[in-house]
């Protein structure tokens, strides 16, 4: 006699096997793989922008055409936002000879803290005071970090919402840097 | 002759003095009102998007504070939803303090933040535990594990903006 099942055994096992195949497929479309608040601005232009830092001095996008970008919306109370701000500050005195430069926006409700932050970190760096109006224009930024990478020629190649993969980042610029 | 414990025997007594050493020094620094983690908030209080969008459908009469940033706020929030400061500064937490002192302890209480992700927001716990404080039972947290955009905004839940 042979011990193999016969085919109605088999029924409700490939039932259970096609059902939960279904909900898998279900969930995995139900929950956006990446989901992104706003529309991407990724390869189109940099929304342009003319801001005073925090030593009220202009800091003109347009001015800044020819470049390398390193857009990062941040606030002192956001933990990843601290722990990559250090390392953006190497990064400024390493390539800036080469054409990085790094612009902070800070979302703090104001400058009060952000001052003594700035200097506590030896941000090397402009920092603006952002607002809802410059979130919006570039999608939406509705939590921090943020950070945009913007080519010599103004395009927006790259946004990142969360903490930012240091070596993956900076091997973006660096490959940004070197196409002329 | 006095007889010596054996060392074995006495290290629990170590630990027991360094303990109650260390034990008024770490009263010290951990302030009442220093930020708190989201850790300190309950399973049972904590309130998912999809459950607080239907409440919203049904026009649930609910008090809703935002405990984050202002900028954030002024972009989008939460349709009703009032500014209360970010709980994580001294001053954010007196704005707060201010917006429900004068509420019944009972007043259901709907707060979230959505500045970072939920386990590294330094405002929700902060604002959660002064809430608790203060004897309000009904308080209940949004969950939004990395922030209001993923887990709000891109959801299509709706938004309003105060510029």
């Amino acid at each position: 006699m042979s011990n193999l099942p016969n085919n109605r055994d088999r029924l409700p096992r490939c039932r259970c096997a096609a059902a939960a195949l279904l909900l898998v497929l279900a969930l995995s479309m139900a929950i956006p793989a990446h989901a992104q608040p706003a529309p991407s601005l990724v390869h189109r232009p940099a929304p342009e922008f003319a801001l005073p830092d925090l030593q009220q001095h202009p800091v003109d996008l347009a001015a800044l055409r020819g470049k390398v970008v390193l857009l990062n919306f941040w606030a002192t109370w956001c933990g990843p936002c601290r722990l990559e701000m250090p390392r953006f500050v190497d990064w400024q005195k390493q390539y800036g000879p080469q054409g990085l430069q790094i612009v902070g926006v800070s979302i703090d409700d104001s400058a009060a803290p952000v001052r003594p932050f700035v200097q506590k970190l030896h941000v090397n760096y402009p920092i603006l005071m952002g607002d809802a109006h410059l979130n919006e224009r570039y999608g939406g930024v509705f939590g921090v970090p943020v950070t945009f990478l913007i080519d010599r020629q103004g395009i927006v190649r790259a946004r990142i919402d969360g903490g930012v993969d240091l070596p993956a980042l900076e091997k973006q610029i660096r490959q940004l840097l070197t196409a002329r | 002759m006095m007889s010596l414990r054996p060392r074995a025997a006495r290290l629990p007594l170590l630990f027991l003095f360094a303990a109650v050493a260390i034990l008024p020094v770490h009263a010290q620094i951990a302030s009442p009102d220093d930020p708190a983690s989201a850790s300190v908030i309950p399973q049972s209080a904590l309130l998912q998007p999809e459950q607080l969008n239907r409440e919203l459908q049904q026009h649930s009469p609910l008090l809703i504070l935002q405990v984050g940033s202002k900028v954030l706020f002024q972009e989008a929030h939460i349709p009703g939803a009032a500014y209360a400061g970010p709980a994580s500064r001294p001053d954010g937490l007196a704005a707060l303090r201010a917006r429900v002192e004068p509420l019944p302890r009972s007043q259901p209480i709907v707060i979230y933040c959505g500045c970072c992700p939920w386990d590294r927001c330094p405002n929700i716990g902060t604002a959660w535990r002064l809430l608790h404080r203060m004897g309000f039972t009904h308080v209940r947290a949004l969950y939004l594990a990395n922030n209001f955009g993923a887990n709000w905004v891109a959801l299509g839940y709706r938004v309003e903006s105060s510029q």
